[in-house]
């Protein structure tokens, strides 16, 4: 006789082609999850409850509290949030480690990865935390952040593997995040500060929908065109004026030989050369837009992050990017609400301000039209 | 119980130097152009003539640590042990000897591992914990995912939509599945206010923070109790005050749901980025399968495959037709909801007597 599921209606979730994250939770042999789980589709509703305060002695964060509310199926499944490797780029030797650390101290789940980046890890029962934590640090693995801090970044693949990509966001993931280990480990910020990191703006990372400070890839100069490789294209059946009909600026044309590029009109928006990555490329003076006060959700809805500043070169040692992310930090820390993100004080208290605030100027690309109404303040001394 | 304590704090993340395999070193910053070989198989070409191949797969996003150590085992057989993963999900196998594809892609197919999602294709689908291990969820991710994923299986095996298609979904209005801006986004919702339990408020909570965090300023002090009162006509069920305080829970097995979303994006290309518009206000909770969800979702993508141009993305498209064309094409019901009365409304209303009938 066939022994009788125990659960059932998640096993609806092993049928069908894709690979099914029940099967995944089965094979953990973590029953009590797999039970709770059962238990909140028979019921629609969620067990899991507020977590509490958990954590590893010396962090305030990196370990996200969770308990549930039917403890006589399961009690806790706390998480453990790792900092992931820049781009998530893993040697095999690592990622074992990391499986056999997990396995011998949690529960052999994991979640790959987060929607900030980290490796999440789910389900670790207290007394296990920093017998675990120390295997992870033997290997060099930390924990990330939570609550009010810097999160954990995270990069696109970058110039590792991608020839659109303007900066080295590897190398500036790895500056930053390093930077900022402090901020991450002991939050004491109103609320959550993200930062990606884009190469280009195909924007891999959702920089611009998910972050405080979007970190964008960009050029100065014109796109480099590669007029034989375009006629390539062309006779292997690409319609190049269809290309040049989806350019937003109508800055391209072709005249059937050659392809004409109007630089000044050009907003590197990236469709073009995605269209013909061997002809076109991304200029040589390259650098970066910061972008700031993204965010999914929130007090006014959701926000896409702004344009802060157009273009800035992003080098080593990054000591601009750094001193304006400092300076953005400290006003946000100093004027924002509990639960409030950068973007909502910015509009909170005017765009004019906060540019004050952190020193930058106002210019044109920040905006995709002036104001329509008449009513504006002027700063003390403005008016004689 | 262990008395340990940390051995060491703040060391940071591992250096990336440790976990690039060689031929990335080699040409770090100078790959030239890549090709999509077929869907799920990308060619890098260097300046300096290497050639380089990825291997693109979707996977479960929470996987047990076996099915990691396989797929270990696949990057120690054909990729000299390197592998990656990428923001949406998908696991990436960095080859450096072209000869070895074929052979992970016949290992990954006995995995049951799909190879894709590069391109006109659909990407892999985003997602938060929701009822596997959030308590703010009104809805499962995971198992929508999986239905959507079975449901529209074949695209992303394949590269022929007009463009990307990306989806997520969130467990409830938090977003962490990034739904605010893809081109399908399926949100939880609650419809109902928190109920409020004094004892945990009074014990647990700050109250008066959890007054000022409400965004429509529903939450009122109520000192007998030491706790709050909720105004339920001002309340719009978006959490924000149970984020914060385990007293106001707000979920309902009756009542939550999910809402569909379309035609956001988050590149800059043509159109430049934009916010996912709400569709759907309402569908009930059916697990484990979410039939109506699934249902809609391919009706939309059909639509759109139907009616887009080469290259134009979900709201490109519904931007070019009009909202009101997608409604009629789609038999979408159009309601009161759709018509956004919060904060920033008056930019979404139509003015001028430009009107398509």
């Amino acid at each position: 006789m066939a022994e009788k599921s125990e659960t059932p209606i998640l096993d609806e979730l092993e049928k069908g082609p894709w690979p099914s994250h029940v099967t995944e939770l089965k094979k953990t042999g973590y029953k009590g999850l797999l039970a709770l789980y059962e238990q909140i589709y028979q019921d629609k509703m969620t067990h899991w409850a507020h977590g509490g305060m958990v954590g590893v002695p010396g962090y305030d964060a990196g370990v996200i509290g969770r308990v549930s509310d039917r403890p006589d199926i399961l009690k806790d499944a706390h998480t453990f949030r790792i900092i992931e490797p820049a781009a998530w780029f893993y040697k095999t030797e690592y990622l074992r480690k990391i499986c056999d650390t997990w396995e011998k101290y949690g529960s052999g789940l994991m979640n790959l990865h987060g929607a900030t980046g980290d490796l999440q890890l789910i389900g670790i029962k207290t007394e296990n935390m920093v017998p675990c934590f120390n295997e992870f640090a033997q290997i060099g693995f930390d924990l990330g952040g939570s609550a009010g801090d810097i999160r954990t970044m995270s990069c696109c693949v970058g110039p590792a593997r991608c020839e659109f990509s303007c900066i080295d966001t590897l190398a500036i993931y790895q500056e930053l995040t390093m930077s900022y280990l402090d901020e991450m480990h002991r939050p004491r910020f109103p609320y959550k500060f993200k930062i990606k990191i884009s190469g280009c703006p195909n924007d891999g990372v959702a920089a611009t929908a998910r972050s405080d400070l979007a970190i964008i890839g960009t050029w100065r100069d014109s796109i480099r065109i590669d007029q034989e490789e375009v006629r390539k294209y062309a006779s292997a059946g690409l319609n190049i004026n269809d290309v040049c009909a989806k350019c937003p600026t109508e800055a391209l044309e072709w005249n059937g030989t050659e392809l004409k590029l109007n630089a000044d009109d050009c907003v590197r928006c990236m469709h073009c050369i995605n269209k013909m990555p061997k002809a076109l490329r991304p200029g040589i003076d390259k650098g970066a837009t910061i972008l700031i006060g993204g965010r999914a959700r929130g007090r006014y809805g959701a926000f896409l992050a702004w344009v802060l500043v157009p273009f800035m070169k992003v080098n080593p040692p990054y000591t601009e990017l750094k001193d304006l992310i400092k300076k953005i930090v400290e006003w946000w820390d100093e004027n924002g609400r509990t639960k409030e993100r950068v973007g909502e004080t910015i509009y909170r208290f005017g765009m004019g301000r906060f540019l004050r605030a952190v020193g930058l100027p106002a210019v044109p690309q920040q905006i995709i039209r002036p104001r329509a109404n008449p009513f504006w303040f002027y700063w003390p001394g403005e008016v004689k | 119980m262990s008395t340990q304590q940390p051995i060491k704090l703040d060391f940071g993340v591992v250096h990336y130097d440790l976990m690039l395999p060689p031929i990335i070193k080699r040409n770090y910053g100078k790959w030239k152009y890549h090709e999509i070989i077929k869907p799920g198989i990308l060619k890098h070409v260097s300046e300096t003539g290497e050639e380089f191949y990825t291997v693109r797969a979707g996977a479960p996003k929470f996987a047990s640590v076996d099915t990691v150590r396989k797929l270990c085992d696949l990057a120690d057989k054909y990729c000299d042990g390197y592998l990656r993963f990428t923001s949406r999900h998908n696991i990436e196998f960095l080859i450096s000897k072209k000869e070895n594809i074929d052979g992970l892609i016949a290992d990954l197919k006995k995995m049951g591992l799909p190879v894709g999602g590069t391109g006109n294709s659909m990407a892999s689908i985003i997602q938060c914990t929701a009822w596997m291990h959030c308590h703010t969820a009104a809805t499962d991710a995971a198992g929508i995912g999986k239905s959507v994923y079975d449901g529209l299986f074949e695209y992303f095996q394949r590269m022929d939509l007009p463009a990307k298609l990306k989806i997520a979904i969130s467990g409830c209005l938090n977003m962490c599945g990034a739904v605010h801006c893809s081109d399908i986004a399926i949100l939880g919702v609650h419809r109902v206010p928190p109920k409020v339990i004094d004892e945990i408020v009074s014990k647990a909570c700050e109250i008066p923070s959890l007054i000022a965090v409400c965004p429509t300023y529903a939450i009122k002090p109520n000192p007998k109790a030491k706790s709050i009162t909720i105004d339920p006509d001002k309340c719009m069920y978006c959490g924000i005050c149970y984020g914060m305080c385990p007293g106001v829970p707000l979920a309902d097995p009756k009542n939550d749901g999910v809402s569909i979303w379309v035609g956001g994006k988050v590149s800059s290309t043509r159109s430049g980025p934009m916010f996912s518009r709400l569709v759907v206000p309402y569908l009930p909770n059916n697990p484990p399968r979410w039939p109506e969800v699934v249902d809609v979702v391919k009706k939309i993508v059909n639509v759109w495959v139907d009616g887009a141009k080469k290259d134009e993305r979900m709201g490109e498209w519904i931007e070019r037709i009009g909202w009101g064309r997608f409604f009629k094409i789609t038999g979408i019901p159009f309601t009161d909801k759709h018509i956004d009365d919060y904060v920033f409304a008056i930019p979404s209303m139509s003015t001028g007597a430009q009107v398509r009938l």
